[in-house]
């Protein structure tokens, strides 16, 4: 480790662009699935909630990364927990001062964005044994990652559940309804997004055939 | 005493963690592969649950809430440390999960070794920490109706997790298409229960 790295070396790139597919931390490492199914009725909660995940998450992981040798390995837990505490709730701030009606609607899960296992997760497992810049590149590598799937989610559940992309209006525009079609309100309830994480996790694996679970 | 009958049933089946809120989902489908250790990390939850949250309701009620603080001097009734809350609930969620640790391995030394590396655990669930966050949404009026609530959302918990451990179980011998296999059914059957579970929603109590 003593030469020195250039900032976009193979191995930063690595830590930057595995999460998307083969390392993804939700369909892959099964990590921060709450939010995943909670926040995402909606495209707008879902990509505040992404860009909040990668804000606490990049910024959590230098923090970590410039303090890994001096945090006592019993305490560690408790050191990190206080880190992304202290994050969430600067972000929680500036979601109710500037985007007070999504602050709403993700009520609950801002403040559970500290116990969110992708942040606890990349900071045991990458900032603890990494320098900063290589961990900056994981955080936002990692909530790229998660931001993906959570787009892809809310995309299809308000499509299908409200017929509207973003807001807008989509079905109504090309005159759908007029044809008798209706939307399927199942989609924007709880077990539609259990369902189509599986069924995502089932089209990801039929094209990366080495993450299949032997039986 | 009608009222908290019904806080329990609501938070046990109405608004259950799992299939309602999806709490605790990280731990869920980590940890449901076998009945037994399932069993261990639901009697964690209840446990956890049901002390961490009148705990956090106490310290909600007495120090962070807008004029919480009149009771040691009226000057403090404008003072609101409510913005506080993620970091005190976090820290006495850690500090009495590593409590009731050393009391378990102290007094139930049998306890422990069953629960063994799940206590630890459990203070990054999400259902810990969610269970205080919706019991200040909620606004309990008692300490007991905050208690009845924790102790509800763990029972709950505790049934979403043996039930999709025991599908598990048995699920290991039917023919399910290779990427669907492990993670991806298991979605798939939580989906299918959570629908199960919606039609508890139409109940008034």
């Amino acid at each position: 480790m003593k030469e020195k790295e250039s900032l976009f070396s193979p191995r930063n790139l690595k830590s930057l662009t595995g999460p998307l597919s083969a390392g993804n931390p939700v369909i892959v490492l099964v990590l921060g699935i709450c939010p995943t199914l909670a926040v995402t009725s909606q495209m707008k909660p879902a990509i505040v909630m992404a860009l909040s995940v990668m804000a606490v998450l990049s910024i959590g992981n230098v923090i970590i990364s410039l303090l890994r040798n001096t945090i006592p390995p019993r305490i560690r837990i408790i050191v990190q927990l206080t880190v992304v505490a202290a994050l969430v709730i600067l972000v929680d701030q500036v979601l109710k001062a500037y985007v007070f009606e999504v602050s709403q609607k993700l009520s609950v899960f801002v403040g559970l964005i500290i116990t969110n296992c992708i942040i606890m997760g990349r900071l045991e497992a990458f900032a603890m044994a990494n320098k900063p810049w290589a961990s900056f590149l994981d955080g936002i590598g990692n909530s790229l990652g998660f931001g993906f799937i959570l787009i892809i989610l809310s995309f299809f559940r308000e499509l299908l559940g409200a017929g509207t992309v973003y807001g807008y209006p989509v079905f109504e525009k090309i005159g759908l309804y007029s044809t008798g079609y209706v939307d399927n309100g199942l989609m924007s309830k709880a077990p539609m997004a259990l369902i189509l994480v599986g069924i995502l996790i089932w089209i990801h694996r039929s094209f990366n055939k080495d993450l299949i679970e032997s039986k | 005493m009608e009222n908290i009958i019904s806080i329990f049933v609501k938070s046990i089946f109405i608004d259950n963690m799992v299939f309602a809120f999806f709490l605790g989902m990280c731990s869920y489908l980590a940890v449901s592969k076998t009945v037994k250790t399932a069993t261990g990390l639901g009697i964690a939850i209840i446990f956890v649950l049901g002390i961490t949250v009148p705990v956090n309701y106490l310290i909600n009620k007495y120090l962070l809430v807008e004029g919480a603080l009149t009771w040691l001097s009226p000057s403090f009734i404008d003072v609101d440390l409510s913005f506080l809350s993620f970091i005190m609930f976090i820290a006495v969620i850690a500090s009495m999960v590593q409590l009731v640790e050393m009391i378990v391995e102290k007094f139930a030394p049998t306890l422990y070794n069953n629960l063994g590396i799940f206590l630890p655990l459990i203070a990054v669930n999400c259902a810990i920490l969610g269970g205080s966050l919706f019991m200040v949404n909620n606004e309990f009026q008692t300490v007991g109706q905050a208690t009845t609530f924790g102790l509800g959302s763990g029972v709950g918990w505790f049934l979403a997790i043996i039930g999709i451990a025991a599908i598990r179980e048995k699920i290991k011998y039917s023919n399910v298409p290779a990427p669907l296999r492990g993670l991806g059914i298991t979605f798939i059957i939580t989906g299918l229960m959570g629908m199960a579970f919606m039609c508890f929603m139409g109940i008034k109590l």
